[in-house]
């Protein structure tokens, strides 16, 4: 006898049992066991007994876990702000060019973003190799001579935002480009009849109505960089790791290179909660200036 | 009109079009520079040192070729690209299916938790996915999975942004279909299977190149989940290898990011109009 408000519930079952099962077992149950672990004094691969809060009353005095943090916000700060403007400056070009060269001029920007990780590190530290790369012409030009870039502690940072710039904008420029697309030209066409110049009919018109774009975008971007980590160890290793430490590259290290997954699992909470967070915030912020 | 307005007009437009122009300049100057870093890398596999220079075009285009034989030949690129190719299929079909018959419920079906389920799958959208990466380790390990295909598959079926994208595209379905083929008997798993998946067959195709090339692209888990050279995937083992070396080096990048290149020219439209979609802003 079917339920009367759940008629579909058996066969329901056979349709969502694929999912739960994946989802429960590698998320739900290590999402749970993370928990557990950063109340342990657990090895990577051995659980360990229960230290209670000594893991979390640690991370409050930690220096390494509060450079991770500042080197982890300044570099969300560094990478995103930069990637949402070329999105959307991009993004303003582009929505008045036609046909094939709007395809050409977006393929090349978002070709980038399709590649490895990998990849986009080997190309990146090639053009900046000590002393002969194509880049470090630039770089004399400006700093007298040629450089060290991913030896000198505080280019690291920067140097990795550039590269992720480059590698991640032409996914903004591709949101920012249907944001734009979706804005009705007889607004600008009234704006002009009404004798509104490029300035007045950005302000008036464009930011408004791009605004939610922009805070998508950002969003997107800060919880990605947040999660930094690829690219930073492919062109550290070998280099003054402590320096530029960031919150996962300090979850790997405690874990798969100092053996403590306890306090390595401290630390992911600690992300964990820091992301959800910032969600939440934006989410709200979104809200809140979005729709005028 | 008036006289004067359509003066005013035809100046307007007339300034449009230089404006225009320069913009398209500036586009393209733009773009040009943002390929630079792909021109440069090609160029410096492709041709010979400087110093070298000026030798006949076909032999240095042979050499330049036999770099990239050269890395083909003397690493175990081949194995790797073989890894890549198997886990980012099964990461792939595995994401699909999961999604779609979870879509499929959710859209579809009147079920005890559908509203939990849901609201689940929403809020962890967001979640970090590396902080888990000890946990992750932790399972795969008890599950003697480290160093296979399947312990670098399983950890990247988390993907809950696909069941959002195929609930929202199932909800678009007209109820006429549905009821015409419930009517005729059908069972859901038929109406999914002959109505639903090859009414969206667009997205799915789209979903199937993004998340390829997301499991292709991945670096952190397949990192840490194997550790033996020949099981590694492409992304990782290019990295790890002491087999490459010099100009070797850029020509593996090259090789690792060709196949997600040329898939990307071949489905541009398809891709993009996709990330667009899962982004949340209808194009």
């Amino acid at each position: 006898m079917p339920h009367p408000r759940f008629p579909d519930n058996r066969i329901a079952l056979g349709f969502v049992l694929p999912f739960i099962a994946v989802y429960g077992l590698l998320f739900i149950y290590p999402s749970l066991q993370m928990v557990w672990m950063s109340f342990t004094d657990s090895q990577l691969i051995v659980p360990g007994k229960w230290v209670g809060l000594d893991n979390y009353l640690y991370l409050l005095r930690d220096w390494r876990f509060g450079r991770a943090t500042f080197n982890t916000l300044y570099f969300v700060l560094l990478s995103s702000i930069p990637a949402t403007a070329v999105g959307l400056g991009i993004g303003l070009i582009l929505v008045r060019l036609r046909g094939r060269l709007q395809g050409l001029v977006l393929a090349l920007f978002f070709l980038p973003y399709v590649l490895p990780v990998s990849t986009v590190t080997t190309i990146w530290s090639w053009m900046l190799d000590y002393p002969a790369g194509v880049l470090q012409g630039p770089i004399s030009l400006v700093m007298g001579r040629p450089m060290h870039v991913f030896l000198t502690p505080s280019w690291v940072l920067p140097v990795v935002a550039l590269m992720t710039v480059w590698w991640t904008a032409g996914f903004n420029v591709l949101l920012f480009l249907a944001g734009l697309r979706s804005i009705s030209p007889e607004l600008y066409e009234a704006a002009r009849l009404d004798g509104a110049g490029a300035w007045t009919q950005f302000r008036a018109i464009t930011w408004p109505l791009i605004w939610p774009v922009t805070a998508l975008v950002l969003t997107i971007q800060l919880i990605l960089e947040i999660k930094l980590f690829d690219q930073l160890y492919l062109v550290s290793r070998g280099g003054q790791v402590d320096a530029t430490l960031v919150f996962v590259q300090y979850i790997y290290s405690l874990g798969f290179q100092k053996d403590q997954g306890g306090y390595a699992s401290t630390v992911a909470v600690a992300l964990f909660v820091l992301v959800m967070a910032l969600s939440v915030l934006q989410f709200q912020a979104l809200r809140a200036r979005g729709p005028k | 009109m008036s006289e004067g307005d359509a003066e005013r007009r035809f100046r307007t437009l007339r300034r449009l079009d230089v404006g225009g122009r320069a913009l398209s300049l500036l586009g393209l100057v733009a773009a040009l520079i943002w390929a630079f870093p792909l021109y440069w890398s090609i160029a410096t596999t492709m041709l010979p040192p400087p110093e070298a220079a000026g030798g006949p075009p076909l032999a240095e285009l042979e050499q330049g070729l036999g770099r990239y034989a050269d890395v083909l030949v003397n690493t175990p690129i081949g194995l790797w690209y073989l890894n890549s190719i198997v886990t980012s299929t099964g990461v792939t079909a595995g994401v699909l299916f999961i999604s779609a018959t979870c879509g499929y419920a959710i859209s579809q079906l009147e079920f005890r938790g559908r509203k939990l389920l849901w609201g689940m799958i929403l809020a962890s959208f967001m979640v970090p996915i590396q902080a888990l990466i000890i946990n992750h380790f932790f399972l795969m390990n008890q599950l003697h999975l480290i160093n296979t295909w399947l312990g670098v598959i399983l950890p990247q079926l988390i993907a809950p942004v696909a069941v959002i994208v195929y609930k929202q595209f199932f909800d678009g379905v007209p109820k006429e279909l549905r009821e015409a083929a419930l009517l005729d008997g059908a069972g859901h798993w038929a109406l999914l299977w002959r109505v639903f998946l090859p009414v969206n067959w667009g997205i799915t195709a789209a979903l199937a190149i993004i998340v390829f090339i997301g499991a292709w692209n991945a670096f952190l888990w397949p990192f840490l989940a194997v550790t033996e050279e020949p099981l590694m995937n492409i992304s990782v083992g290019i990295t790890q290898a002491q087999q490459l070396f010099g100009v070797g080096q850029l020509a593996a990048a090259i090789l690792t990011g060709l196949p997600v290149a040329v898939v990307y020219l071949l489905f541009q439209r398809r891709i993009t109009d996709a990330i667009v979609v899962s982004a949340g802003i209808k194009g």
